[in-house]
């Protein structure tokens, strides 16, 4: 029995040798089969289980929400006709009449509801895309109401995140609620799925390989000529890069930057490199007051804002984006991207000025500077421990001295988020999960509360100034666009003026994207596969 | 002889608790696995939950004593990032890496040995001197260099091989193969080599050394003496002698060309443990992690178990001496 198991690979493999060295042929590729790489995972099928884009754009080839977002970013109707607002407090959403799942049962009023409990339900990942307060309310089988508690302008700028599941298929197969980290038993719903979306998974092998195919039964018209998608996880950077280059795959993301001339080179791959949404910022603790690790004692530099505006003049983020980004990063004046606030031309950085940095500090009382610890992520951003160590030498001319801490996302996550905030000055990534300025005035810039609200989640460094905390609630519930915007930009002026923070740019994506290939890059950096057509 | 394999044995099960109980006490310095588990805008008061809920906020003895009371019932646990039994996840990417393993172990084997033997035969030819060269560059070029350069070299210079994955697979009952797919055979080719290199290296050195010992023996000058071929001579008489030590130190090796798969198959993505194991890390997914290094602890602790009753088997000398102890 042993013998026979092993004699035969034997024989195969020596076959398998001399078929390989002769052949000398390239993969062969079946018509309309798109392959493409990410350097991370599908984990779960289950739309509700983890917020991260790639993850969420996947999400979308399978599932739909109401209301989606258009190639622009801007909304566009879905699994809902149409939606209004009778009243400030009332949406009404008219669901398409022709929809099916993907197990073919009728898409229906109570699968919305169904789907507003679940996503709200613990163990979900998404509770905040559905406004906490906001009531479901079955018309009749084809028109849903939302009810707020107060008007909400912004209560559906997370709707086309927000995937609708079906009632029937969920409760059959014990996938009610979202399972969350501390299950103890496996969840159906996270490796199977029923979604109304042009695609459907036919086979998902975590962490390995998903394959995704058309769905013949889909109620719209798809854009996408494929008839399969294959999706692979490759964490290796060389490697990634190899099989966009020998055409095993026709689309990778990331492309490392010191690659990105070998693949444009290549001839037969492009890298794709639109600005993307996040923009990476450095900040400050201001709240407490004894720095941490510091060469100060008994005081904290970081409260009086001649020394925060020093080490903003003192960085010099046009080489930042030149030398470290080698040109792959646009310099923001914002800790919002463009695209996502109309008035954000009225900003300008100031410019660098390591001279006036340096006499703000002798005004300050440090005429030699002083020593702080620095936390910096090296695994998370584009460059980010590269930038860091920029950051840190154009410091050291001004006579600060910073001793840099860069560590794996794991750890630094572990060190500088709730509920230690242990960390003096920092640098992160932020993307407003609802792409608007409301979401920076809230989680970034607002006073640390603690509660349960969530206020200042993500303001690490305690910036606070009660006026933003003022803008932000009125930001919050003004409906009409003009005044909104005009509060808004009021709240980034006081940021600015109080100099809260260090914007320094919004990355640019690197979808490395096969010749064969047409795809749209939203600057969201999901890929949605129903805008990717491959020549057969 | 009983008495020494359940000695053997116990002490077996001491080893494998403390390696568990190490890697608890590591994987807080892995850093927190609640910020891979939620989305980046959770509210602080969630991730709290979260955390109390994977009990986290325990005591590293408390979370050992609750881990190795599940394993003792066969609960391995349930992945945080996969939400799926960790147990199934090994065992779904068991046969890669133990294919991987076996194919790399042949190849080093059987080219190591060839290579050792001509090497300690024709010692004086430039094809020996070149074995030689290149026995040096494998032992001391890094696995990621070797499969990286084999990777251009072979993928997207020629085109030859795939540069990543396992190709098509077969299932045959839980166990999925890639033996029976020209694509899944060719997919092994490259990851095969970057495996086995130190191995074969290792062996090829090993044989030549000991082939020219055994070559200097009384009884091989009395085979010459009798009139025996030289064939009879150098592959009759001197490589069995010769094989007796390397089958040894290849039977050992077995044991880290498994757990060290791990670079090879971050290099080539090759879904096996190693790179489920990587995965983990990188996520801190605890439950992985520990049932991961337990498992390759438990593959190195049953291969000396066994070597050590082979070699009680083999050496009655050793049978006399454990005897007389009992």
């Amino acid at each position: 029995m042993e013998s026979r198991l092993s004699r035969r690979p034997l024989k195969a493999l020596a076959l398998g040798l001399l078929l390989g060295l002769s052949a000398a042929a390239v993969p062969v590729q079946a018509a309309n089969v798109f392959r493409f790489a990410f350097q991370g995972d599908i984990k779960s099928l289950d739309p509700y289980s983890l917020k991260e884009s790639f993850t969420i754009g996947m999400h979308g080839a399978v599932y739909e929400s109401l209301v989606t977002r258009d190639k622009n970013l801007k909304f566009a109707p879905q699994l809902a006709e149409s939606w209004e607002t009778p009243e400030p407090t009332r949406w009404r959403f008219h669901l398409r009449k022709d929809v099916t799942f993907h197990d073919g049962s009728p898409f229906t009023a109570d699968d919305v509801i169904f789907s507003a409990a679940r996503v709200r339900a613990p163990g979900s990942n998404f509770q905040t895309n559905v406004p906490g307060d906001a009531e479901f309310v079955k018309v009749d089988d084809h028109t849903v109401d939302m009810l707020l508690k107060k008007p909400n302008p912004i209560a559906i700028y997370q709707f086309s995140t927000w995937y609708i599941m079906s009632k029937a298929w969920a409760e059959k197969n014990g996938a009610v609620a979202p399972s969350p980290a501390s299950a103890t038993s496996p969840s159906y719903a996270a490796l199977h799925e029923n979604g109304t979306g042009p695609f459907v998974v036919t086979e998902h092998q975590p962490g390995v390989k998903t394959v995704f195919k058309k769905f013949s039964g889909y109620w719209g018209k798809v854009e996408s000529n494929l008839d399969e998608a294959v999706f692979t996880t490759i964490g290796n950077d060389a490697t990634r890069v190899a099989a966009l280059l020998s055409g095993e795959v026709d689309w990778v993301d990331p492309v490392p930057l010191q690659d990105q001339q070998r693949v444009n080179a290549s001839g037969t791959a492009t890298v794709m490199a639109g600005p993307e949404l996040r923009t990476i910022f450095l900040g400050m603790d201001q709240g407490r007051d004894e720095l941490k690790d510091s060469t100060v004692k008994g005081k904290n530099p970081f409260k009086d804002a001649r020394v925060r505006e020093a080490f903003y003049l003192a960085i010099d983020e046009d080489t930042i984006a030149k030398r470290v980004m080698r040109g792959q990063a646009t310099p923001s004046a914002l800790l919002i991207a463009p695209t996502l606030y109309d008035r954000s031309g009225e900003f300008k950085r100031p410019a660098s000025d390591a001279k006036r940095a340096k006499q703000l500090l002798t005004e300050a009382g440090y005429p030699d500077g002083f020593g702080l610890t620095m936390d910096c992520p090296n695994d998370r951003y584009v460059n980010d421990e590269p930038i860091c160590q920029a950051v840190v030498s154009m410091l050291a001319r001004i006579g600060v001295k910073v001793n840099l801490a860069a560590q794996p996302k794991a750890k630094y996550f572990a060190k500088v988020l709730a509920p230690s905030y242990d960390t003096s000055f920092y640098l992160v990534g932020w993307t407003p999960s609802s792409q608007d300025s409301h979401n920076i005035l809230f989680e970034i810039a607002g006073c640390r509360k603690g509660d349960k609200s969530g206020r200042g989640g993500w303001n690490l460094g305690n910036y606070c100034n009660p006026k933003i905390d003022e803008i932000a609630d009125r930001v919050e519930s003004e409906t009409d666009p003009k005044k909104r915007d005009a509060e808004i930009k009021e709240g980034f002026d006081t940021i600015q003026a109080d100099w809260g923070y260090i914007p320094l740019h919004q990355q640019a994506l690197a979808w490395g994207v096969s010749k064969k290939v047409t795809l749209v890059q939203r600057p969201d950096n999901m890929l949605m596969l129903y805008w990717v057509s491959k020549e057969p | 002889m009983l008495a020494f394999i359940l000695r053997r044995a116990l002490q077996s099960v001491a080893v494998l608790a403390v390696v568990g109980l190490i890697a608890f006490s590591m994987f807080r310095f892995a850093g927190d696995p609640v910020n891979q588990i939620v989305g980046a805008d959770t509210p602080v008061a969630e991730r709290a939950e979260v955390r109390r809920s994977l009990g986290l906020d325990d005591p590293t003895l408390v979370q050992f004593a609750r881990y190795a009371g599940n394993v003792l019932r066969g609960n391995f646990g349930i992945s945080y990032q996969f939400r799926q039994p960790v147990a199934s996840l090994l065992a779904e990417r068991m046969p890669a890496t133990l294919e991987l393993a076996f194919c790399a172990t042949v190849f080093a084997l059987s080219v190591g040995i060839l290579m050792g033997v001509y090497c300690a035969l024709r010692r004086e030819t430039w094809l020996a001197k070149l074995f030689q060269a290149v026995s040096l560059v494998g032992v001391s070029l890094p696995t990621f260099l070797i499969g990286i350069l084999l990777i251009f070299l072979f993928s997207v210079t020629l085109g030859w091989l795939p540069s990543y994955g396992r190709g098509d697979t077969v299932r045959l009952g839980w166990w999925t193969t890639g033996f029976l797919t020209g694509s899944g055979l060719k997919a092994l080719i490259l990851p095969a080599i970057t495996l086995g290199l130190f191995q074969m290296t290792l062996i090829m050195r090993l044989v030549r050394a000991e082939m020219l010992e055994v070559l200097r023996t009384d009884y091989i000058r009395f085979a010459r003496a009798r009139g025996l071929t030289t064939r009879a001579v150098h592959f009759g008489h001197a490589l069995k002698n010769t094989l007796v030590p390397v089958i040894t130190i290849a039977g050992l090796q077995l044991g880290s060309v498994i757990a060290f798969s791990i670079i090879t198959e971050t290099v080539f993505q090759w879904p096996g443990m190693g790179l489920l194991f990587v995965q983990a890390v990188q996520n801190v997914d605890i439950p992985i992690m520990a049932a991961y290094l337990l498992l390759v602890a438990a593959i190195f602790v049953t291969i000396n178990l066994v070597v050590d009753v082979l070699y009680t088997v083999v050496d009655p000398r050793l049978r006399l001496s454990v005897g007389k102890a009992a």
